[in-house]
């Protein structure tokens, strides 16, 4: 096996705020110290790339002193939380941006996927598409011409190829990019999140070529995504970001696991609600402060339970009430709650919440919480104070139960529902 | 060889003054055909006139020219037609205005594309300097065309015996086009400021380049100081000589043709020095 890329000391770091007002004294700053011989005055500065800490300085590190090195035909995963620095990693190693310091060296032509149908053109035919978006990828003109005819029949967009990209449906589209994108070769791919798009059919078509680039054609690839899923089966090693800094690095399955406990802060008992957790919250009149997981472990016949601590500014006249969803790692919602409505007076409170019956299956998944007000019957509920994931938590099998639940599959999904059987024994005499 | 030898390329910031790969442009010449016959191809998709856009325009200008500068105006055009004399000074403004608007704003229109996938970046302005030199090589056919007519109609028109630089006049407003607009398009990454100055500085430019009328008559009609500027500018002097070498009209100096060369040769390099510079991380303050 031998090294085809190498990655040392990687950093690169952001200015905070909007490019505007100061940023001409900055350049000036930075140009003087350039012509004196000396070091960029600002590279000394800037805050560990944390977003849920107010920031002292300016600037922030997004990454800083990566290092790592793929092997040849290895599928490398790139995961972590949103804003750990995945996609600033990815922008240096499709060279769209330079690191602040440090270098990248490669053995093999780098191709990034960070997204399917990049430079399309509404007024132009699927067909002069292919051609312009292979050869924005790198391809040259006669690669695609000898792969036409399998972009064409992999898209399924056979009949609309002369037909201009304006008048597809978005999906097509999607379609017709991926399938120039699926037809790259180049040494070594950057893929970020692609997966993420078309109907389900479409979807599993595309991990199988995923696949096949990766396993068969033993192809480099460096894979990002949410999809934990789609890392287990497709990568072999795997790299856990976190605030800019590599924290894992190791075999998928482990990095994997990394990621789901340290990451998500599993096992945490209690969580204080910070910044990271709210989005785009209107109401001052009140906060959430906390939650406590009275059993953050718990099985699917268990109940989930939870206290809410929160604090109310001023007397709210309209009734309130408290609503939740409950997500899988990769966002997507399995359910939600309402509950009855309460009348909250100034003052600092606590709800004890209770989620009987959750039917969940084994797994781990987030609770995102709101205090709403309103009325669900009439669907108009106002988000008082919102927290995204508000916590962790994870539901185990059951040791002492012997059936069938016990060794939950994966693609049963997310829920288990009771069920009732009658069986009566009739005649048929039609 | 040691194994640092081997490696293809490396990614970092630091970068040479002029980091010009030919090789790597060589290997992706098939894009840059593509986005020329992109440029050209949807500019004229779902119209009726389709490329008789680009005739039309620089004709109706000319005739609006000709009734305010030369009806109105009373501007002299030295026995030359006026609507063939500002037919030659549109044409090649045109061309020099195209390439300057259109790579000034390279790197804000294609951001989108700039921020997903790494290819040459200087392919962008160099496809914008090709797709609009066939636009000028149409707008040149139309004005070929009315020069054989009002030839055929009598009039004394003749090139002039420095024809053969005409081609070099060319190359000199594309340079002049590409490194002004490669300078602005990469300052506009920062500063917005200069996307407003280009869309009505050009407009004045043209009117201190001697478009719609000769130099001979800013010399007796301008104030001194403006005058000057209007002579040695060297737009001035790319138009004037365009139309000396077609025309036969106006006036030619060596001197002057020498560093307006220097100066187009010049800003083009400062251009692509600074576009270089800009192309390495420009996603991060755009």
């Amino acid at each position: 096996m031998s090294i085809i890329l190498k990655a040392e000391n990687i950093s690169k770091q952001y200015r905070l705020g909007s490019v505007g007002t100061g940023t001409i004294s900055h350049d000036l700053n930075r140009w003087w110290a350039g012509i004196r011989g000396k070091e960029d005055p600002y590279l000394k500065v800037g805050s560990v790339n944390d977003r849920s800490i107010k920031a002292d300085s300016n600037y922030v590190w997004a990454l800083q002193d990566i290092n790592f090195e793929v092997q040849r035909g290895e599928v490398l995963g790139i995961i972590g939380k949103n804003g750990a620095g995945k996609s600033t990693l990815l922008k240096i190693l499709s060279r769209v941006t330079t690191p602040t310091t440090g270098e990248i060296k490669t053995k093999g032509r780098i191709a990034s996927l960070l997204e399917v149908g990049t430079g399309f053109h509404p007024e132009m035919t699927g067909r002069e598409n292919v051609y312009l978006n292979g050869a924005i990828l790198g391809m040259t003109k006669k690669e695609i011409t000898s792969k036409l005819d399998e972009i064409i029949a992999f898209s399924g967009c056979e009949r609309y190829i002369d037909t201009p990209v304006k008048r597809y449906s978005s999906g097509m589209t999607v379609r017709l990019a991926f399938a120039v994108a699926a037809h790259l070769e180049p040494d070594i791919l950057v893929i970020d999140e692609v997966l993420a798009v078309g109907d389900a059919e479409f979807q599993k078509k595309a991990i199988g070529k995923m696949q096949d680039i990766s396993k068969g054609e033993g192809r480099t690839v460096l894979f990002v995504s949410h999809n934990m899923a789609a890392v287990k089966s497709l990568c072999t090693r795997a790299i856990v970001l976190e605030h800019g800094a590599i924290v894992f690095e190791g075999k998928v399955d482990d990095a994997v696991d990394f990621y789901i406990s340290e990451a998500n802060a599993i096992g945490h008992k209690e969580v204080y609600f910070n910044k990271s957790h709210r989005r785009g919250i209107t109401d001052h009149r009140l906060s959430m402060i906390k939650i406590i997981a009275k059993n953050e472990k718990t099985t699917i016949r268990g109940a989930l339970k939870f206290d809410i601590y929160f604090e109310v500014y001023q007397n709210i006249q309209k009734a309130v009430c408290l609503t939740g969803s409950i997500c899988a790692l990769d966002d997507t919602a399995i359910g939600s709650f309402f509950t009855q409505n309460m009348i909250l007076k100034e003052g600092k409170h606590i709800v004890e919440l209770e989620l009987p019956n959750h039917n969940l299956s084994v797994g781990v998944y987030y609770l995102n919480l709101s205090i709403s007000k309103g009325s669900v019957e009439n669907s108009n509920l106002e988000r008082m104070d919102h927290a995204y994931q508000a916590i962790a938590f994870e539901i185990l099998q059951m040791e002492d139960d012997g059936d069938y639940i016990s060794n939950w599959n994966g693609s049963w999904g997310n829920l288990f529902f009771q069920s009732h059987i009658n069986l009566t024994t009739i005649e048929y005499n039609v | 060889m040691t194994p640092q030898d081997q490696w293809l390329y490396t990614i970092s910031s630091k970068h040479k003054l002029i980091d010009l790969n030919f090789k790597e442009i060589w290997r992706y010449r098939d894009l840059l055909i593509l986005f020329v016959k992109r440029d050209i191809v949807t500019v004229y998709k779902q119209t009726i006139l389709g490329p008789l856009w680009y005739i039309i325009q620089p004709l109706f200008t000319s005739v609006i020219f000709t009734l305010i500068f030369n009806n109105l105006g009373q501007i002299s055009t030295d026995g030359v037609p006026p609507f063939l004399f500002n037919l030659a000074g549109i044409t090649a403004w045109n061309y020099f205005r195209e390439c300057l608007t259109g790579t000034s704003s390279t790197f804000t229109t294609n951001q989108s594309i700039f921020g997903k996938v790494y290819f040459p970046r200087v392919i962008m302005p160099m496809s914008i300097t090709i797709s609009n030199l066939l636009k000028f090589g149409i707008q040149m056919g139309i004005f070929i065309g009315f020069y054989s007519y009002y030839a055929f109609q009598g009039q004394t028109l003749g090139f002039n015996n420095h024809i053969f630089l005409l081609p070099v006049y060319i190359v000199m407003m594309a340079l002049l086009g590409l490194g002004l607009g490669m300078i602005i398009s990469s300052m506009t990454t920062k500063y917005r400021d200069l996307t407003v100055l280009v869309s009505f500085g050009v407009q004045l430019l043209m009117y201190v380049s001697a478009v719609p009328y000769p130099v001979s008559e800013a010399k007796a009609k301008f104030p001194s100081a403006v005058a000057v500027f209007v002579e040695y500018n060297p737009l001035t002097q790319i138009i004037e000589g365009f139309r000396y070498m077609l025309l036969n009209t106006g006036t030619f100096s060596w001197s002057g043709f020498g560093y307006t060369f220097v100066i187009s040769i010049v800003l083009f390099l400062v251009g692509l020095i600074i576009f270089n510079k800009t192309e390495k991380s420009f996603i991060d303050t755009v």
